[in-house]
């Protein structure tokens, strides 16, 4: 089997996965996570082979992996759709592979396979504990997800949509497999559906993806429209196209369709990676399990977005003058830098552990996004790379938390909240291994110094945004470095650091191996990854046909990165080591008025609701419904109904009855009758009568024939 | 001498004279006897048109012969049919046959 | 005016009156009386055209068989007719238009043929030849066929008139 038949084999096994499923296996629990996992297994497998193929082909990234069919015939050529594996699309699928595979085999012991079902499960919702008996005794343990297969089917279908994102060579067929991972995000987010928060955080997180999908696919138009070709080496590797583009003005004033389209597309990014000012789904995306969390959030759907907008950087780019930006590049730097800063504010003063990680994700991606938008394309790629590994580790990591603080509760009866930070403490105790990897993850995050991946990428970005002589950037973006260090610390401190602050906290046990491996290996590719670097610049790099933006020789970026990540991290430390069960916030004395700020995300909601939903449901109910609706439709409906039974009637007694009715049926129907019985009294049966009637009649003809015939 | 239209005019007189009779008279008898006046009538047309025309054939007196045959076969089955009708419904009144009304 | 002219007008009015009569009476005997004397006068008529054969005929066989028959069968149904019943039908007025219109029409139309007014008689001065006369009535070449059609008519008729008046009911009459 050749290399391109691989890569066109990857998506498949889980889109089967998906299928078998649905159809066979809807209650079947250890079958489906047997089908999923051996999917997600193979398609690891082909992944692995293609990338090693990958590496180790000379100039790859100038004669990518391709294959490509015509699939749709348009005027007098036809649509391709195909495969292409190049640098980033095969770095891209590395860590794809790795962190899918992770999560299907954690989804197993998070989802609590090989416990009994409990008595009052329902399916949607969560599970809660099952009675079981031991020698007399009963005590409450975790119950089986009921839900188990399907959870199975979505995730693999997750992934089947995320593996065709990465290996295409066109946009539509990105376009395709982001669709249906947002639509995948709402299943999955939604989950346990009979949760009306979780109804409501589905249909949010579609929404809000949906607005920035809908720019994207007017962008995706306008580039169809003005190539007529969407295939990335045909756009995006071909410097006359790019400069036709970049030269040509569009519609939109003082923009280059180059820049129109690159904005365009750039929205779709700001929808699905959960930029400012689209970015309030995926804290409420939390709703969903955790493993969901870590797909959506680390591994896949975020960095779609994050690779959408690295893979598109020639066209957004183009045009730029040496050093300079484009209005694409513009837009990405400044709502990168704001979002990364204004994410990791709100991030110091959530107590949900997950939310935390999900501002998180935020502001790491906001890293990302300033970092194209300063023209570090390849410090961009790398921190994609390294925060997909470190974040999926966090995510699952917090993950085994919650499942060992619900273990806890069930264990000691005791009513907390398990996602609480302020209600854990001590876990490092009870639960070793997740702490470790839970450290390493949130060293890479903070971006301790050379022995995380998160140091060498962050690292990066800093070097690029000050070699490029863009103080703003790097100093917002060096800003929120420091914040982010601080909360991640923060929440080291709060979840194991320190005694238990609660009878949960205190009977938490570790989780089983299925949920700590994927720990384990994610955090050695957390801690190590980061030594790739050297290998990985110029392997990426040459997208571009060079190496983006030359590293900085100077020493200011290293010595900042390594400043805002240790005092972060001391700060973090320092103030919550001390904490105590049932205090105040410690935070909350520093900020004062700013820190309720904080907590409640800028009433950023709250707005939305006010400015956006409220007007638009009174469209709906009132305006549409009420007004257009049943009144102008229906009334016309009824108008006219009313004039045509009108009408009816106005014929029926103008027309129907007189004309037809009386005079036809008179003409037609009476008068024969009438004729007739006036007929009959000719016959009355009275022979002399007859005679008579014959005797005139040939008086009659006798009169005729004398006047007419001459005798 | 006697013009022939003297005895014409004697016959259509008493033929039209029968034919009042027929169909004014009530009497089923009578109108049996006005229908021999017009049998009559008709007989002297043809005796009178034999007498001046054609006196040296003998068609006309077979004729008037086979008339007056079919004139007594005639009164014979009309009285026999009266007095049939007037067993059924006890009437010789014209006006009462009227079965074939409608 | 000639004797025979005289004689003839005689002879016809007065039959024209019995047949007025005939028409006009009330009692039915007394209609079939002024028959017979119409009939009388027919007979007379026929004598002076020469044809005294059928003189003969109309006599026996008009008056003395058909005129009795008819008598008989107004004896026979006297008692049913109310005497003072009315004699003629609602229509009696209508009966002119026919009668008065065929009169019209016939004479009409025999005044404009151009013998009408001939007065040449061509039959024989002594009345017809009956032994000839006979003698074509029972010939093949002559008028055998109606003849013997005529007598057929009449045995239909004989027939004919039993059957229609048989009684059923008790024995016939």
């Amino acid at each position: 089997m050749s290399m391109e038949t691989l890569v066109w084999l990857i998506p498949l096994p889980p889109l089967l996965s998906f299928a078998v499923i649905i159809l066979f296996l809807g209650r079947q629990k250890a079958a489906s996570h047997w089908v999923a996992l051996s999917a997600a297994g193979l398609s690891w497998a082909a992944s692995m082979l293609v990338f090693a193929f990958a590496i180790q082909k000379p100039n790859l990234a100038a004669a990518p992996i391709l294959s490509s069919i015509a699939w749709l015939p348009v005027g007098k050529g036809s649509f391709n759709v195909g495969v292409q594996i190049d640098p980033l699309s095969s770095v891209v699928l590395f860590f794809v592979a790795w962190t899918i595979l992770m999560i299907f085999i954690y989804s197993i012991g998070y989802h609590n396979f090989g416990q009994p079902a409990g008595s009052d499960d329902k399916p949607g919702l969560p599970p809660h504990g099952a009675e079981e008996t031991h020698h007399h005794e009963t005590h409450r343990v975790p119950s089986i997800e009921p839900l188990y297969a399907r959870f199975f089917a979505f995730i693999s279908l997750f992934a089947f949509a995320m593996y065709t994102l990465v290996v295409t060579d066109n946009l539509l067929a990105l376009y395709f497999g982001w669709e249906v991972m947002g639509l995948c995000s709402y299943l999955l987010i939604g989950f346990w559906f009979a949760k009306p928060s979780a109804r409501d955080a589905a249909v949010k997180a579609f929404l809000t993806t949906r607005i920035g999908d809908m720019f994207m696919l007017l962008g995706l138009a306008a580039l169809y429209s003005v190539t007529g070709t969407l295939n990335y080496r045909e756009v995006l590797s071909n410097p006359a196209v790019l400069d036709k583009l970049a030269s040509t003005a569009s519609p939109i004033a003082a923009l280059s369709w180059a820049g129109l389209i690159g904005l365009l597309i750039f929205m779709g990014t700001v929808g699905k990676s959960a930029q400012f000012p689209l970015h309030v789904w995926l804290p409420d995306a939390m709703e969903g399990p955790t493993p969901v969390s870590a797909m959506i959030h680390a591994a896949t759907m975020v960095s779609a977005g994050v690779y959408l907008v690295i893979r598109f950087y020639p066209l957004m780019a183009a045009g730029r003058l040496d050093g300079g930006q484009t209005p694409p590049m513009v837009a990405m730097a400044f709502i990168g830098a704001f979002t990364a800063i204004f994410a990791a504010t709100i991030a110091v003063a959530q107590n949900d552990v997950k939310r935390v990680l999900a501002y998180s994700t935020i502001s790491q991606l906001g890293f990302m996004i300033a970092a194209l938008g300063v023209g570090a394309y390849v410090a961009a790629a790398f921190h994609l790379v390294m925060h997909a590994f470190f974040k999926a580790l966090l995510f699952l990591g917090s993950g085994s938390v919650i499942h060992g603080m619900e273990h806890g509760a069930l264990h000691s009866g005791d009513e907390v909240d398990p996602q609480n930070m302020f209600e854990m403490g001590g876990l490092f105790r009870k639960m070793p291994l997740t702490f470790w990897t839970f450290l390493a993850g949130g060293l890479s995050l903070a971006g301790f110094p050379f022995v995380t991946a998160g140091f060498w990428s962050k690292d990066e970005i800093l070097s690029g945004a000050f070699g490029g002589g863009y103080m703003v950037v790097f100093i917002t973006l060096a800003a929120a470095a420091f914040i982010t260090a601080f909360y991640t610390m923060r929440q080291v401190t709060l979840v194991f650091l320190g005694k238990p602050r609660t009878q949960a906290a205190s009977s938490a046990s570790e989780n089983s191996l299925v949920m700590t491996l994927p720990l384990v290996v994610l955090a050695v590719f957390a801690v190590a990854a980061g030594w790739s670097a050297n290998w990985f610049k110029p392997f990426v790099g040459s997208m571009l046909g060079e190496s983006g933006i030359e590293a900085s020789t100077s020493l200011v970026p290293l010595i900042t990165s390594l400043c805002v990540s240790l005092i972060g991290l001391l700060a973090g430390w320092l103030l919550y080591r001390g904490y105590e069960a049932r205090q105040p916030d410690p935070l909350e004395n520093i900020l004062g008025p700013v820190y309720n700020l904080l907590k409640n995300k800028y009433w950023i909601d709250e707005f939305y609701e006010r400015v956006f939903m409220r007007p638009a449901a009174w469209v709906a109910n009132v305006l549409v419904s009420v007004w257009i609706d049943k009144i102008v439709l229906d009334g016309i409906l009824h108008w006219i109904g009313r004039a045509g039974l009108s009408v009816g009637r106005f014929l029926r007694s103008k027309f129907d009855l007189p004309v037809i009715n009386t005079g036809l049926e008179t003409v037609f129907g009476q008068s024969p009758l009438y004729v007739g019985n006036g007929m009959k009294r000719a016959q009355t049966g009275r022979v002399q009568e007859y005679i008579i009637m014959a005797m005139i009649v040939v008086i009659l003809v006798g009169v005729i024939v004398i006047l007419v015939v001459p005798i | 001498m006697i013009p022939l239209s003297w005895y014409l005019i004697f016959a259509a007189i008493l033929f039209c004279i029968g034919l009042f009779g027929v169909i004014a008279r009530r009497n089923l008898m009578s109108v049996l006897m006005c229908l021999e006046l017009m049998l009559n009538a008709v007989n002297i047309n043809l005796l009178s048109f034999w007498s001046y025309l054609y006196g040296k054939d003998l068609q006309a007196l077979v004729f008037v012969a086979i008339i007056f045959a079919a004139a007594a076969a005639e009164t014979a089955v009309g009285l026999a049919l009266i007095i049939s009708v007037y067993r059924r419904r006890v009437t010789v009144n014209a006006n009462d046959l009227d079965m074939m009304k409608g | 005016m000639s004797i025979l002219q005289i004689i003839f007008l005689l002879a016809a009015l007065a039959t024209l009156f019995c047949a007025v009569k005939v028409v006009i009476t009330t009692r039915m005997m007394h209609s079939a009386f002024w028959l017979v004397g119409a009939l009388l006068g027919i007979a007379v008529l026929f004598a002076m055209l020469e044809s005294r054969f059928f003189v003969v005929v109309q006599v026996l066989v008009y008056i003395g068989a058909i005129a009795i028959l008819i008598i008989f069968a107004v004896m026979l149904t006297r008692k049913i007719m109310d005497e003072n019943q009315q004699r003629m039908n609602q229509l009696w007025g209508l009966a002119f238009i026919p009668a008065g219109g065929v009169l019209a029409g016939l004479i009409y139309i025999l005044s404009r043929w151009n013998a009408f007014n001939t007065t040449a008689r061509t039959a024989p001065v002594n009345g017809e030849d009956i032994e000839a006369l006979g003698k074509a009535l029972v010939s093949p070449t002559g008028f055998m066929l109606p003849f013997e059609v005529s007598s057929i008519l009449l045995l239909a008729a004989l027939i004919g008139a039993i059957f229609v008046s048989y009684d059923r009911k008790g024995g016939g009459r």
